[in-house]
């Protein structure tokens, strides 16, 4: 049975989101083939519709664009991002992400709330960048978001899953899809993600910074298509802490 | 307008007075920065920590550092590649006046130069702006000399918006404002306000800001909190490096900015490197230059804050040669400068008046982009989409 992904109302057999803001555009079609993406996150800020350089002549066909509000302080300029990328042609998807804080780049869960809100009313689909926080994440899901997608760390900094019990928490109680956006460094840390049952996988500077970024979006390809066939088996029961006693603890009952 | 000698750390009329701390700050902790202090050892353990903040500055900046340049120049390349990729912004510079009522010792456009002066009209500034945009440019940085009179806050915001229609992004190189001056140009257009305190040593600023207006520290100094104040995106530090200790200036430059973002978090912060140069005739001499950077002590501070603080933008200035910053610019840069002219205007037509100083780099936007293609950068020429 084929093992389709939704969200927004589209079906993907990929689960791997490619982030586009690091390197260089030529790159761009190699990568999403090596990664067999089928969505592909672009600042909308980069396009340079009808100049040179700009990033929507090098995102290859077929693709789903999903353009980013990044440079968005508050909820007002997202949507402004937002209803502007939909006017250049980019679709309705938009993947929104409010950072008031240049050094560590965190997202702003208040605002992204009110522009999910606003946007979600105007028929996007919306996933919004937030940090890993349960109330934010059910007010996203009142707000009509298509899928909450928190940072596993800090952007850019490829440490992995730093927040996993907050995102266990999201996907236990969450009924919207979970993609762990930022700070995924290595494919093994996706495959984790995906175990963990997360819906897809964000990735750009892990592949940007690779030696070979196509080599490297292959890599995250086959682990991200690992981890979600390990989730869809059901992993297996792990120790959390050494052994077991071989002795029943219970053997002492006499009943 | 000349004034008397005033004393350099009070303010004229008409200047707004902020006393936010952050300059109180930065001076004390200059004052106890002692570059000789630090061993290669220190520097060795500033280079390792994952986080820095000014004790590892300070450790970067100074002589035990140097033999480590080339094990900073790789950290610095990870870092600017983990926050900005390989994509380098390209902007030019467009100079709208020069008329200047300060004095500065160092500078090619100060008062008591005999040189061509000027301003561009409405109709040049469209001219340049065409000339400019035709080279696939979105970004430009406007400058001009100190000069109220003959080109004030209202010729510098009528010059905004007649370029926001040809730029996405406008940066300002300009004297320092009154918040809700600030406020207009940033009303006009305006995106990001660049101001170099040019020496943090009070005694030498003393000395070689004679007259003029710009003799107050202070209100300069507090330049990039009004416009932070006035709702600019960012704004851009420097000092005008060589005029007095390089170190000392460079440690100085780095708080300013790390305290200033720490206090308005949503500040985007910039830095830049100019370094005395020779203007006109004038071969620089050595007594202009107190203290005299070579090219490795240049790539130091730069590697030095890239690692400081690796989410700032770093310019890289047409002063230096182009083996020089096309190298460094795989290391550090988030935008260079492409054709350059620092006369006023010069883009579209002859330049309507004399420049600041000599550039070392005249290559155009076309070169620079092939440059950095080569190098496998990603040229950028959009940034930022108005809103």
């Amino acid at each position: 049975m084929d093992d389709l992904f939704q969200l927004g109302g589209k079906s993907f057999r990929s689960r791997f989101i490619l982030g586009s803001g690091k390197f260089s555009l030529p790159l761009i079609q190699a990568v999403a083939e090596h990664g067999g993406a089928e969505i592909i996150t672009l600042a909308l800020r980069r396009a340079n519709a009808g100049g040179g350089e700009n990033i929507l002549d090098f995102i290859p066909e077929g693709i789903t664009l999903l353009p980013n509000t990044s440079g968005a302080r508050t909820a007002g300029e997202a949507v402004r991002v937002a209803r502007l990328a939909r006017a250049l042609g980019c679709g309705d998807f938009v993947k929104v992400e409010i950072i008031r804080d240049t050094k560590y780049l965190l997202p702003e869960n208040a605002e992204t709330v009110k522009a999910c809100e606003i946007l979600a009313a105007e028929g996007f689909a919306v996933l919004p960048y937030v940090y890993p926080d349960l109330a934010t994440a059910r007010a996203l899901a009142k707000a009509g978001a298509a899928a909450v997608m928190p940072l596993g760390a800090p952007i850019g900094s490829n440490k992995g899953l730093l927040t996993r019990d907050f995102i266990e928490i999201l996907l236990r109680e969450m009924e919207l899809p979970v993609i762990v956006d930022a700070g995924i460094g290595r494919p093994s840390q996706a495959c984790e993600a995906m175990e963990m049952g997360c819906a897809a996988v964000m990735a750009n500077t892990a592949i940007a910074t690779a030696g070979d970024a196509a080599e490297m979006a292959a890599a995250f390809r086959l682990a991200i298509e690992a981890g979600r066939r390990a989730y869809l088996a059901g992993p297996g029961r792990v120790l959390e802490r050494g052994g077991e006693a071989s002795s029943p603890l219970t053997g002492f009952l006499e009943d | 307008m000349k004034q008397t000698a005033f004393d350099p750390m009070s303010y004229l009329p008409g200047m707004e007075r902020l006393d936010s701390g952050v300059m109180r700050r930065v001076l004390d902790a200059v004052k106890g920065y002692a570059p000789e202090d630090f061993a290669e050892d220190d520097a060795r353990r500033a280079l390792e920590r994952d986080t820095k903040g000014p004790w590892e500055l300070a450790a970067l900046l100074s002589p035990g550092a140097a033999p480590l340049l080339e094990d900073m120049a790789a950290a610095a390349r990870r870092e600017t590649r983990r926050w900005f990729g390989n994509g380098v912004g390209l902007f030019t510079p467009l100079y709208i006046a020069n008329y200047c009522e300060n004095a500065c010792s160092y500078c090619g456009f100060g008062s008591g130069h005999r040189i061509r002066r000027g301003k561009l009209s409405r109709e040049d500034i469209l001219r340049e702006a065409e000339a400019i945009a035709s080279t696939g440019l979105r970004e430009i940085l406007v400058l001009t000399g100190e000069c109220r009179g003959a080109a004030g806050v209202e010729y510098i915001g009528g010059a905004l918006a007649l370029l926001r229609a040809y730029f996405s992004v406008i940066g300002v190189e300009i004297f320092p404002l009154n918040t809700e001056e600030y406020r207009y140009l940033r009303d006009c257009g305006a995106d990001y306000v660049s101001v170099y305190q040019e020496t943090y040593d009070p005694a030498r600023y003393d000395e070689v800001h004679p007259l003029g207006p710009k003799r107050s520290y202070p209100y300069r100094f507090d330049a990039q909190e009004r416009a932070l104040r006035g709702g600019m995106r960012g704004v851009a530090f420097g000092s005008l490096l060589g005029l007095g200790d390089f170190r000392a200036d460079a440690y100085a430059a780095g708080l300013h900015a790390y305290f200033l973002q720490q206090k308005y978090p949503h500040a985007e912060i910039a830095f830049s490197f100019p370094r005395l140069r020779p203007f006109g005739s004038d071969p620089a001499p050595a007594s202009r230059i107190l203290s005299p950077l070579k090219e490795s002590d240049l790539l130091q501070v730069m590697l030095a804050y890239r690692l400081f603080l690796p989410f700032a933008g770093i310019t890289l200035s047409t002063r230096e040669r182009p083996g020089f910053r096309d190298r460094a610019a795989a290391l550090v840069a988030t935008k260079l400068s492409a054709g350059v002219s620092v006369g006023v205007g010069g883009h579209g037509e002859k330049a309507k008046g004399d420049p600041q100083f000599q550039i070392a780099d005249g290559r155009s936007v076309d070169e620079v982009r092939a440059m950095l293609l080569e190098q496998g950068m990603q040229p950028v020429f959009m940034d930022y989409v108005r809103v």
